[in-house]
């Protein structure tokens, strides 16, 4: 185990704050903050149900330029190289519209309602994700 | 303020607190992602394991006071999806994602957040995320319950 890089604390802090986020657009909007389902329906806007999405990533975006100024190490590039990451985004883009959620949709707001599709997404992306994060280093395409 | 102008307030206040946490909580560096996912490595790092935890802890809670609310605050929470079968689709989606996570690092609230880094393989990840769920959002019928 990596002790040296073990944060728990600011973990823990981070999750809170995805939790507080996630449950104030509930309670005021009614919403899932499901990171994939509100990129989607602006991929396919249905009439009305677009405004709240576009503010909803220009605050994601405005908190990374936040991070730009002030940490800019926490923006941390992927160890795998381009033809990977590339990949990945593709795996990630089908997968995530396919399965309809992610971390976010499903491993926050699904688990947190008890859901069990989210149950079995998330037990799902977590085994393959563990899988392809150690083929990877198998295979040798880690940095 | 009117309710369509609070609903986009609270939409950018969500969008922030939400970045500003998977910033703080390490979900936008790839390497410990990947540190967290790799569990059989000798330098495995379960910090990650924190976030969701954190996440949970409060919103659980928070949606089971919202349930118990008088039905009109409950019925403004239509949009929760209702379906509860598990489905090739569901377990096909889920384990493709979770594929792409561990070889690139990133999921889609992160990526979004990192875009602003203007790191290559960072806007090569969002690109190629982006362009594929368009693409078979495009592809998909019609109707699309979640």
């Amino acid at each position: 185990m990596d002790l040296q890089n073990f944060t728990p604390w600011s973990a823990l802090l981070g999750g809170a704050l995805i939790g507080i986020s996630a449950s104030l657009l509930l309670a005021m909007n009614g919403r899932i903050a499901g990171i994939s389902g509100i990129l989607g329906g602006i991929l396919k806007p249905a009439a009305g149900d677009v405004a709240w999405r576009v503010a909803f990533v220009v605050g994601l975006l405005a908190s990374g330029a936040v991070a730009l100024v002030l940490s800019p190490a926490n923006l941390g590039a992927s160890p795998r190289s381009l033809g990977l990451v590339v990949a990945a985004g593709i795996f990630v883009g089908v997968g995530t519209r396919l399965g309809n959620g992610c971390t976010s949709g499903h491993g926050v707001c699904g688990l947190s309602r008890l859901s069990v599709r989210s149950m079995v997404a998330t037990a799902t992306f977590m085994a393959t994700g563990i899988a392809a994060a150690t083929l990877v280093r198998v295979l040798g395409g880690a940095s | 303020m009117n309710a369509r102008t609070r609903e986009l307030v609270v939409a950018l206040a969500a969008g922030l607190l939400f970045g500003a946490g998977l910033v703080i909580a390490g979900m936008t560096q790839p390497s410990k992602v990947i540190g967290f996912l790799d569990v059989a490595d000798g330098s495995w790092d379960p910090s990650l394991a924190f976030v969701i935890a954190g996440a949970i802890g409060v919103h659980a809670v928070v949606y089971q006071f919202l349930l118990r609310r008088p039905s009109p605050v409950f019925a403004a929470l239509c949009t929760i999806p209702k379906r509860t079968e598990i489905d090739t689709k569901l377990v096909l989606g889920a384990a493709l994602f979770g594929i792409g996570w561990g070889l690139g690092g990133f999921c889609p609230g992160p990526a979004v957040v990192s875009l602003v880094s203007g790191v290559q393989t960072t806007m090569a990840f969002g690109g190629a995320m982006l362009l594929s769920m368009g693409l078979v959002a495009a592809l998909e019928p019609k109707s699309k319950d979640a």
